[in-house]
């Protein structure tokens, strides 16, 4: 247990600067997840936090102690990888004991260790198999076993859900909070699933192009987004993005663009609505439908609605919910009223 | 595959039959005059049944042979063979390590000059590699026979291959279950090349015991003699006379080794072909 301070760090290959000096203080036990588009950097940063990427300059501390030029194993670290990195040649009980087999931890207290940890996943039948007779969902929970074994200062998970299926991944999204929770362990978790985000964080940091564009919880990340970027990118169906000058007489003065959520449209008749256009088409999603309305100036709108399909065509209004309209300026960045 | 019935499967069978007979013919000729006399050898037409001297024939091609007794050529080859074959594989996965793993100074230079010598087999370099066998006084030893066939770029780049298939992060999990690069090689690496060593295995044992040429010109004493140029040896020169039944013997004998190593490592081996998963 531990906590990880990022101190303006930076990653340059050769002459490209990947990493543009990154902070962040994550607290004893806090589950960080650290969500962007591919090539923002994300898995570059997480990977320089275990030890597995140099750092050209800053300073990463775990646990209140300096750990740029450790090794991975000596900083007290466990990772769980996408593709899961289990040794194929070795059973799950050996792929769980092995780094502490190296670490020359005495042997009944690795089988204790092993036999906590597999309980714990209800990996107990499996011990004695190896990793290509597992499912992949026993898979990804063998590759927590070996994270957990080590009772590590803290976790890193490089998108450790995304070679498995939707319903396995919301379920073992659950799974990975729930024992994240019981262990207290500090964690940082990369992926580019907003949604893993949203449901899994304490904290989010939304990373473009090697800087934090956000760091905060999830729901206030939602609500107050600091940029257009994290603004588009945080939520699904994403932010609606309008030109003030279809609402002039609302929008502040120096705002370039203003951003409204689909769920804070409503749809109503053509003559009714702050705004007017025709409905391009409909998703139906069960609980509610996702119309997009093609504006007078060709751009679209997405409202949420809990109504049946609406008619390509058919011309509609559309009321927005005002205090809710956010303003966002020429740099892309909120403007805080 | 398509299931065949009728006189079609009968067809099919028929030419395999017939293909294996031809194949087999000469082996069993061999073995035919391996059990019979010289005089029956002389004598057309040649018999094609086995005949009553198989024992003492064996047990004289065993125990004398006609330079060197075979029980010493074969001892003699299996050294060499397994020797070549053990140090193939351990300087060649080694040297693949190096390259795959390691990032040095001058090492794509190093995995190019190891793919050069591809081009360079036994048989153009043969007289500089016997002048430095010569001086460093091989001649007529082991090392002589095994030293200068030991590295093989065939192998190098096989490993090559097969470790650049193996995802990076297997190597990240071991750093950081704090596995150095030795201990990888050997907990990981190696294991998990098991298929693949033992279908080199097989590949370089058959390529070893049949070496011919540089065992001819490395070895003068028929004690040092390999069976695959001790059979060549055997035949007589000018007028002399030959020993066909014993020679025959020897011939049979020298098939034994390769043909066990292919039957007991033939699951492996396919194995090791086939074998994707990683």
């Amino acid at each position: 247990m531990a906590t990880i301070t990022l101190n303006a760090v930076k990653k340059t290959y050769g002459k490209t600067e990947v990493i543009h000096g990154v902070d962040l203080d994550v607290a004893d036990g806090e589950l960080i997840v650290i969500v962007g588009p591919s090539g923002c950097g994300k898995s570059t940063l997480l990977r320089m936090v275990a030890g597995l990427e140099t750092i050209t300059a800053g300073e990463i501390s775990i646990a209140g102690r300096k750990v740029n030029d450790l090794e991975p194993h000596e900083r007290d670290i466990a990772m769980v990888f996408q593709n899961y990195a289990l040794y194929p040649h070795m059973s799950v009980r050996k792929n769980l004991a092995y780094g502490l087999k190296i670490a020359k931890i005495p042997t009944d207290e690795i089988n204790r260790r092993v036999a906590k940890a597999a309980k714990m996943l209800q990996l107990d039948d499996y011990l004695d198999r190896k990793p290509r007779q597992l499912s992949g969902g026993q898979r990804q929970r063998v590759a927590m076993g070996r994270a957990i074994v080590r009772e590590p200062a803290a976790f890193l998970f490089d998108e450790p859900l995304s070679n498995l299926d939707a319903k396995l991944r919301v379920q073992m999204r659950m799974e990975i909070k729930a024992l994240q929770r019981e262990l207290g362990v500090t964690s940082l978790y990369v992926t580019h699933d907003q949604v893993e985000a949203m449901t899994m964080a304490d904290r989010v940091v939304v990373m473009n192009a090697g800087i934090a564009e956000q760091i905060g919880p999830p729901l206030e990340v939602y609500r107050n987004p600091a940029s257009l970027f994290v603004a588009g990118f945080i939520g699904s169906p994403p932010m609606n993005f309008i030109n003030p000058a279809l609402l002039s007489d609302i929008a502040p003065a120096e705002a370039e663009t203003l951003g409204i959520r689909p769920e804070h449209c409503a749809l109503t008749t053509a003559e009714a609505g702050r705004l007017s256009g025709t409905v391009a088409f409909c998703e139906a999603l069960g609980a509610d439908t996702l119309v997009h309305v093609r504006m007078a100036d060709g751009s679209l709108l997405i409202v949420r609605s809990d109504g049946d399909p609406i008619e390509t065509g058919e011309a509609v209004g559309v009321s927005l919910e005002t205090p809710e309209i956010l303003g966002f300026d020429s740099d892309g960045r909120a403007i805080r009223s | 595959m398509v299931e065949k019935r009728g006189a079609g499967i009968w067809f099919t069978h028929l030419s395999l039959i017939l293909g294996i007979a031809i194949i087999c013919f000469p082996i069993w000729f061999t073995f035919v005059a391996s059990t019979v006399t010289q005089e029956d050898i002389i004598r057309p037409p040649m018999p094609l049944l086995p005949g009553p001297h198989m024992f003492e024939n064996y047990a004289k091609a065993w125990n004398e042979g006609v330079n060197a007794p075979v029980s010493t050529m074969l001892f003699n080859s299996t050294v060499m063979a397994l020797g070549i074959t053990f140090g193939k594989i351990l300087i060649s996965i080694l040297s693949a390590f190096a390259i795959v793993y390691f990032r040095f100074p001058g090492r794509m230079l190093c995995f190019w000059l190891i793919f050069l010598t591809l081009m360079l087999p036994v048989e153009v370099r043969i007289v500089p590699t016997y002048e430095v066998a010569a001086n460093l006084g091989l001649l007529n030893s082991y090392s002589g026979l095994i030293l200068p066939l030991i590295a093989s770029a065939t192998a190098t780049f096989l490993f090559r291959q097969l470790f650049m298939t193996i995802p990076d992060e297997m190597v990240e999990a071991a750093r950081i279950d704090g596995a150095g690069p030795m201990r990888f090689f050997w907990d990981i690496l190696l294991p998990m090349s098991r298929t693949n060593i033992a279908a080199l295995f097989v590949i370089l044992f058959i390529f070893s015991w049949n070496q011919y040429l540089w065992p001819l010109l490395i070895t003068t004493d028929p004690e040092m003699n390999t069976i695959v140029m001790g059979i060549k040896q055997m035949f007589p020169s000018g007028d002399d006379w030959a020993d066909w039944p014993v020679i025959m013997a020897t011939a049979m004998l020298a098939m034994l080794p390769p043909v066990a190593v292919v039957v007991f490592m033939q699951k492996l081996f396919v194995k090791g072909l086939v074998e994707s998963e990683k």
